[in-house]
């Protein structure tokens, strides 16, 4: 307010220069302030794309350097790249599409009828340690014979999807106004055709959110895959992890390798990106 | 539902009252509570453990809290590129831990990392980060820090927009200032929402796995060595599985107690 006043006794034309001013010093701030984010992404990115000469130079080359893809040649020539991606890209599809299958309902009875109990079970499965479940799956599976195997890391993964799903779902299915339903029980629908033809069709973006969000958490999963995922269902992180004991100096195809694993989620985040943050609150914060 | 949650959690209880080691023969031997009592008061390493994980998640919350929050009223107003700056703001959050904790694994390299070559030209440094034990732990709560930041942001920013517009108008009325009306009405408008930024980021901070077990694995010499660290060792190195369940327990308590005490002070705070 004081400031307004002394810059209003300046007359027009001062003003607007100091109204400029003022302007290219906020973008100059919100520019900081995005510098920390922009700068990793920037640097993965551009590390995979120089020679190992340039990589590892020191002072380090940040604009100007000769642009190889000899990088990402190398991550498919040296390792079985496509298998781990179809491993991540099963698990993840897998563990979504069973998500869906329970979490639907599940998101349903929440919002339609309150099951306080139901949600509080998952809001104490997503709060619980990852490495608690991980210690009796793995006992569990290895008994079975199911270490190394999909249905072992679809079912685990759950544990990451299913309360993501769940809690994007309740929001999206409480906006769907409860008479629609009604007037269908009265034509003579039955709950579950109601649930089915009425409700569901009418959160199909929520499905999408839900399921793009589940299947992003699901592939960066490390923790679980790490002890249950073995030389024929190895995932992506556990790959790119592996290359780092024996190639710790070759930054160029490391960097493609990380490069090449955050593609696909950031594809898919521009889709849901009004969800991210309900999702990771449990509807705590709606946007 | 009943296999993949409840199963383990009973399970999980029910061994860490016993002593067993998944690569022996012999059978579980039911020792009772002795494993906490050794958890409690005859393991260092483990009480270490437990201070580390506290003092690591106060430090990225905190941090995370306070960078958030400028961020979000640095941001809170229209400008041009504000889509831009969200979608920007999301990418670190989403992207795979794997694939940042690699990048800067390489960018903290001591001698030909870009980190150190950005400390010096500010006059600071050369920093060991995550090489000396010294610097692990706060290299490690930078990374989570860059992470998760901008989620508390993106809260704060929804907290913001849903604030009422009664009390700011009056405080202009009466003549306050700026940094006034940022203390006294708009943080305390905010908190209840800041304490959920801060219960969630307070519970996966505790739980912090991927990213210091890429980097450091716990090192060097046990200097970022948290409480879900020293168990995977436990449990996947030496197969100590009745101990490992019984730190399980302990760690599902501390993440239990760290958000009960956070829903009371909503509670009474709100």
């Amino acid at each position: 307010m004081v400031a307004g006043v002394a810059v209003a006794a300046l007359g027009p034309k001062k003003r607007r220069i100091t109204d400029v001013l003022r302007t290219a010093g906020y973008y100059a701030l919100v520019c900081l302030a995005m510098l920390p984010t922009v700068f990793v992404f920037y640097w993965m990115v551009t590390l995979s794309l120089k020679t190992q000469v340039e990589a590892a130079g020191y002072p380090p080359h940040f604009f100007r350097f000769a642009v190889t893809f000899k990088n990402y040649a190398e991550v498919f020539q040296k390792n079985p790249f496509v298998l781990y991606v179809w491993n991540s890209s099963v698990v993840a599809a897998g563990s979504t599409a069973l998500g869906l299958i329970v979490g639907l309902p599940a998101a349903f009875s929440i919002a339609r009828w309150r099951q306080q109990g139901l949600a509080l079970t998952v809001l104490v499965a997503r709060i619980i340690p990852g490495i608690s479940y991980l210690i009796p799956w793995y006992i569990l599976f290895r008994h079975l014979h199911l270490v190394d195997t999909y249905p072992a890391l679809i079912l685990t993964h759950l544990v990451v999807s299913l309360p993501l799903i769940i809690w994007v779902l309740i929001g999206f299915f409480e906006d769907v106004p409860e008479e629609l339903e009604h007037a269908a029980l009265i034509d003579g629908c039955s709950y579950y055709s109601a649930f089915w033809r009425i409700a569901l069709p009418l959160v199909r973006p929520g499905i999408v959110a839900a399921a793009i969000l589940s299947f992003i958490f699901s592939w960066n999963n490390f923790l679980f895959s790490v002890i249950l995922a073995g030389r024929h269902t190895r995932t992506l992180p556990i790959a790119v992890f592996n290359m780092i004991s024996y190639e710790e100096i070759s930054w160029g195809p490391l960097a493609a390798a990380a490069t090449m694993i955050t593609l696909p989620v950031i594809i898919l985040t521009l889709i849901v990106q009004r969800h991210i943050v309900s999702g990771l609150t449990f509807g705590a914060v709606k946007r | 539902m009943a296999l993949i949650i409840v199963y383990p959690v009973l399970y999980t209880g029910w061994m860490s009252l016993q002593e067993w080691y998944a690569s022996s023969v012999t059978l579980p031997k039911f020792i009772a509570l002795a494993n906490y009592q050794h958890l409690a008061f005859a393991d260092p390493r483990f009480r270490e453990a437990f201070f580390r994980t506290l003092y690591f998640a106060a430090l990225v919350v905190s941090g995370e809290a306070v960078l958030g929050v400028a961020m979000a009223l640095l941001f809170n107003r229209e400008f041009w590129g504000r889509g831009l700056v969200r979608t920007l703001s999301i990418l670190p959050m989403v992207a795979t831990p794997t694939a940042i904790a690699l990048i800067f694994v390489m960018m903290y390299h001591p001698t030909l990392g870009v980190m150190n070559y950005l400390v010096t030209r500010v006059g600071v440094g050369p920093l060991k980060w995550t090489y000396s034990s010294h610097t692990a732990l706060y290299a490690l709560a930078l990374v989570d820090v860059w992470e998760w930041t901008p989620l508390v942001m993106l809260i704060a920013l929804a907290g913001l927009a849903a604030l009422p517009r009664e009390p700011y108008e009056s405080a202009v009325i009466d003549g306050a200032s700026g940094p006034t009306i940022l203390w006294h009405i708009t943080l305390p408008l905010l908190r209840p929402i800041l304490i959920v930024a801060v219960l969630f980021r307070a519970i996966d901070a505790i739980k912090t796995f991927d990213i210091i077990f890429i980097m450091t694995q716990g090192g060097p010499s046990n200097a970022s060595e948290t409480i879900n660290l020293l168990l995977f060792n436990q449990a996947f190195s030496y197969f100590n599985i009745g101990y490992a369940s019984s730190m399980a327990v302990a760690l599902f308590a501390i993440v239990m107690g760290a958000s009960l005490i956070l829903m009371k002070v909503r509670r009474t705070e709100w």
